[in-house]
């Protein structure tokens, strides 16, 4: 095996065997976006974030210094920085994104709390307990340490007497509802997107939009966990008028991002592709492209440079949804 | 130069995991609908599984780990194969030969 491959897979398992997430982001930063709501710790419905949000610009930051080090000679000392890493946490020296490359993806689960409020869900807040799920290192193979993690996981929804689970993003979607099953016996949790729970109850909208939209479905949410008229009916509620790009639905194309931990140019590439396709279905119309899953969102930004707008779902329903002052 | 080929490693496949690479019946769709063009044929990476070809598997190691599991290919499967399922029993394969 590539020592790159090895190396980066063994870092991010560590992490998330030694403390908790493949990128320990700090928890007080992962939950600052409750203060302001004052939720209630736990409770048969939370809110559950699983910090995939917090964890993107983390990952860049990473990709980034990996891209910088390639083939150097200095990518040599990976594998004596994966044994430090495993004494003291690496993440907070290596990847320090700036406040203003965080606040865009650290704004969503608020955006998404008060979406909920406004549409009459109750809802708890596990805050320090509301952990990453493993999904990356689940879909590198390392199957133990995150069946492992999983259980960890469900203790704490045991512990909290949660029933019921409202996710944020696809990927920590799909590892509570259709993997954790797998791992954890007697597992009985409800699992649904909030943009699920928004679409059966109805958006809230206090003003209307107005515009075209190039809808970007994200592979898990489209063909993992179904999740495909949700957005469409949420978005047209907001007032917006949907564009679908060539390969859309169940037949979607990738951003590119799940291979960018270990392959960056390789993910580069897919997402180009993607962002031909949806620039050609904007046809000419000033549309900016929503995303649903903060994976696709940094892909297609980095891809598009500047080219296109993208921005993520919960922004222009939020908007849709708040008087204007 | 022969090669020679087992079940061993399909059985081993099959410990970790569901490896259904047999129902596949060679079509090529996934191919064709993959974004990230694979080098190596999803059907002929499986193939190696299930000949028991080891080194290929090692040798295609980053074609293993640079699917980007995003299903395009089962969605256009006639034969139903789980190729993402697959694929990740490979990795786990490799990790555990690696000792990760």
């Amino acid at each position: 095996m590539a020592l790159a491959t090895r190396e980066v897979i063994g870092i991010l398992t560590d992490n998330l065997r030694l403390r908790g997430s493949v990128l320990p982001v700090p928890a007080r930063r992962a939950t600052r976006w409750a203060r302001e709501f004052g939720l209630p710790r736990g409770g048969e419905r939370v809110l559950y974030t699983g910090t995939m949000y917090h964890i993107v610009p983390y990952t860049e930051r990473l990709v980034r210094l990996q891209q910088r080090l390639g083939s150097s000679r200095l990518a040599g000392l990976v594998p004596l920085a994966r044994r430090l890493n495993r004494l003291v946490n690496g993440m907070p020296l290596v990847a320090r994104p700036t406040s203003e490359e965080r606040s865009e993806y650290e704004r969503v689960p608020a955006n998404v709390a008060q979406l909920l409020l406004r549409a009459g869900v109750e809802f708890g807040y596990l805050y320090e307990d509301d952990l990453y799920t493993g999904v990356l290192a689940y879909d590198l193979g390392a199957e133990d340490v995150v069946a492992a993690h999983a259980k960890r996981i469900a203790g704490i929804f045991y512990k909290y007497g949660v029933r019921e689970v409202i996710t944020i993003d696809p990927h920590t979607t799909t590892m509570l509802r259709s993997v954790f099953p797998r791992f954890v016996e007697g597992y009985d949790v409800s699992v649904r997107s909030y943009l699920e729970v928004l679409a059966e109850r109805g958006l809230p909208v206090e003003a209307p939009l107005a515009g075209d939209v190039v809808v970007h479905d994200s592979c898990v949410y489209a063909r993992y966990e179904d999740v495909i008229e949700p957005p469409r009916q949420l978005l047209a509620a907001a007032g917006l008028q949907v564009h679908e790009p060539a390969n859309s639905r169940t037949m979607t194309w990738c951003c590119g991002g799940p291979a960018e931990a270990l392959y960056p140019e390789k993910a580069a590439a897919v997402a180009a592709q993607r962002v031909g396709q949806l620039r050609e279905a904007a046809n000419g119309v000033q549309s900016e492209c929503v995303t649903m899953c903060p994976i696709c969102l940094v892909n297609l930004r980095k891809a598009a440079d500047g080219t296109m707008a993208f921005r993520d779902i919960s922004e222009y329903l939020l908007e849709a949804a708040k008087a204007r002052s | 130069m022969t090669t020679l080929v087992g079940p061993e490693l399909a059985g081993e496949l099959r410990r970790l995991g569901t490896f259904d690479a047999e129902v596949c019946m060679n079509c090529g769709i996934c191919t064709a609908t993959c974004p990230l063009g694979i080098d190596v044929l999803p059907r002929q990476v499986m193939r190696f599984g299930l000949l028991g070809l080891d080194d290929e598997v090692r040798r295609h190691e980053e074609t293993v780990f640079s699917c980007l599991l995003c299903r395009a290919c089962e969605a256009s499967c006639p034969a139903g194969v789980h190729i993402t399922g697959n694929i990740r029993v490979l990795r786990r394969w490799l990790l555990e030969k690696e000792a990760v």
